[in-house]
């Protein structure tokens, strides 16, 4: 059943991107082009999307103690600001926008099979297989995942 | 090259990413940010039930496009840069700050905001600068 829910929310989540535009790299870019060619589309993207995760979130947890297929709800609990997490930001947001693509267009945008997104995707799972084997230079304060 | 400014469509399409993290909570109690769930495929130590909910995820996330093709008649419409040096180390950035960084646009951006997660917010700030930054540089400076 978890699993279905797992699909449903993953179709739903690309849907989602292609509907808003932000499966297309050319809209992101313009977005991040506010000297230029600028399209606020996304902003509105991102509007959306958090003014119906916030209050869906807050109703979840308020009115269950565990998801309804699951033992227990994964929230981060880490509050601290380790020079990994802005090490890791800046750099994910120079990729961003150099290639207008984030994690989830990418993939949504994998069976268009456009030249650049078939060179993209393969290289993005590459970064994130090295992040993923890459110790944390950084001195912790405590364990936790995000 | 101008976009159209598509407010209700972007909101509306906003508005199912937010219901897709909503439901993936309400259901498999994981936050639905995508650089964690694919990462999570090449996680040493990750369990394998964790591994399943991402594989299912990102398998929903691949049909997408195909749906909508067969749906609507047209696969969506978009334009990737085509630069096959510039897309290989975006990808590799994108992969790789994402993943060290502990998320990226939807798990920072969409889920650790709605929670009023600190670290998220100045995650989100962050890489909304250097995005900026980066497409100033590449458009008005290098003129690329």
């Amino acid at each position: 059943m978890k699993q279905i829910f797992a699909l449903l929310s993953g179709l739903i989540f690309g849907i989602g991107l292609i509907v808003s535009g932000m499966a297309d790299p050319a809209k992101v870019l313009n977005f991040l082009d506010v000297f230029g060619t600028w399209d606020p589309s996304l902003a509105f993207v991102m509007g959306g999307a958090i003014a119906v995760t916030a209050p869906g979130f807050a109703w979840l947890f308020r009115s269950r103690q565990t998801p309804y297929f699951d033992s227990t709800f994964r929230v981060p609990t880490r509050n601290d600001l380790e020079p990994k997490l802005l090490t890791g930001a800046a750099i994910f947001g120079i990729g961003w926008g150099l290639g207008g693509f984030c994690p989830g267009p990418a993939l949504t945008a994998l069976p268009l099979a456009s030249s650049g997104t078939l060179i993209f995707v393969p290289f993005m799972l590459g970064g994130m297989w090295i992040a993923r084997h890459t110790p944390d230079l950084t001195p912790k304060t405590k364990e936790g995942t995000a | 090259m101008e976009t159209e400014f598509t407010p209700w469509l972007s909101l509306g399409g906003g508005a199912m990413i937010g219901a897709s993290a909503v439901l993936l909570m309400a259901t498999n109690g994981r936050i639905a940010g995508i650089s964690g769930l694919t990462s999570r495929l090449f996680a040493r130590s990750s369990d394998g039930e964790a591994r399943g909910v991402s594989f299912f995820f990102v398998l929903g996330l691949l049909l997408a496009a195909p749906l909508w093709l067969i749906v609507s008649g047209n696969w969506p419409q978009q334009w990737v840069p085509s630069n096959p040096l510039l897309m290989a180390v975006a990808g590799l950035l994108v992969g790789f700050g994402a993943t060290y960084g502990n998320g990226c646009t939807s798990g920072h951006g969409v889920c650790g905001i709605s929670r009023g997660s600190a670290r998220s917010i100045v995650a989100t700030v962050t890489f909304m600068a250097t995005a900026f930054v980066t497409v100033f540089v590449m458009r008005h400076v290098l003129g690329a």
